[in-house]
């Protein structure tokens, strides 16, 4: 095993910096791969596959890299990270089914885009993180 | 749980960054056990009152009244 004397703080920002690059790349490709099949290269299929496997690629490699993140976490920012993750997936939960529900029933005049339930989601994560950290720090 | 660590750490004129680094956790972590925010885990708690030379119970008091 190789020996390493850096600090677990630098480790840290060192993680944060590669969960940066891979979130950047997975917006960026699922950009590429909405415009790109509209836009460059007019709808040829095996393109479109192509930047959707990479697509793929880069938001598996998102989630490894947060995997790792929390690995590198002291326990209180674990707890936190815990808490936070386990609020957002309960409102999101409740939220994303009550959004649909009003959509089936009209009662509200647009239609439910993913979109909006990945906006609450973000909201509430970020909401939830400063709170608990609020709290505890 | 109730800790002795802003007296021993004020004792060895210790800063909450340099006990974070010496513990291997972030300095809001230790700021969290100083104000009794947050109990650490066992490993932890060894590893502040290794730090201090002195045994967990000279720095760590179980308080049933905190729950």
């Amino acid at each position: 095993m190789e020996a390493t004397n850096v600090s677990p703080k630098a480790r840290r920002r060192s993680q944060l910096k590669r969960l940066s690059f891979w979130t950047l790349s997975w917006v960026l490709s699922e950009a590429l791969v909405i415009y790109g099949h509209r836009e460059l290269w007019a709808g040829t299929a095996w393109l479109t596959v192509l930047a959707f496997v990479l697509n793929l690629f880069f938001g598996l490699g998102m989630v490894w890299a947060y995997r790792n993140l929390t690995n590198l976490l002291d326990e209180l920012q674990r707890k936190i990270q815990l808490e936070s993750m386990g609020l957002t997936l309960g409102l999101t939960l409740v939220a994303g089914v009550g959004f649909s529900v009003l959509d089936i029933t009209d009662l509200i005049p647009w239609e439910a885009k993913v979109g909006y339930l990945i906006l609450f989601m973000g909201i509430c994560y970020i909401a939830s993180i400063w709170i608990n950290t609020k709290r505890y720090c | 749980m109730k800790n002795r660590i802003r007296v021993l750490r004020a004792e060895k004129n210790l800063t909450q960054g340099d006990l974070a680094d010496a513990v291997g956790v972030s300095r809001q972590t230790i700021n969290a056990i100083e104000k009794e925010k947050f109990d650490p885990s066992l490993p932890t708690a060894f590893r502040i009152a290794q730090l201090f030379g002195l045994p967990i119970e000279a720095v760590f008091q179980y308080d049933p009244a905190a729950g």
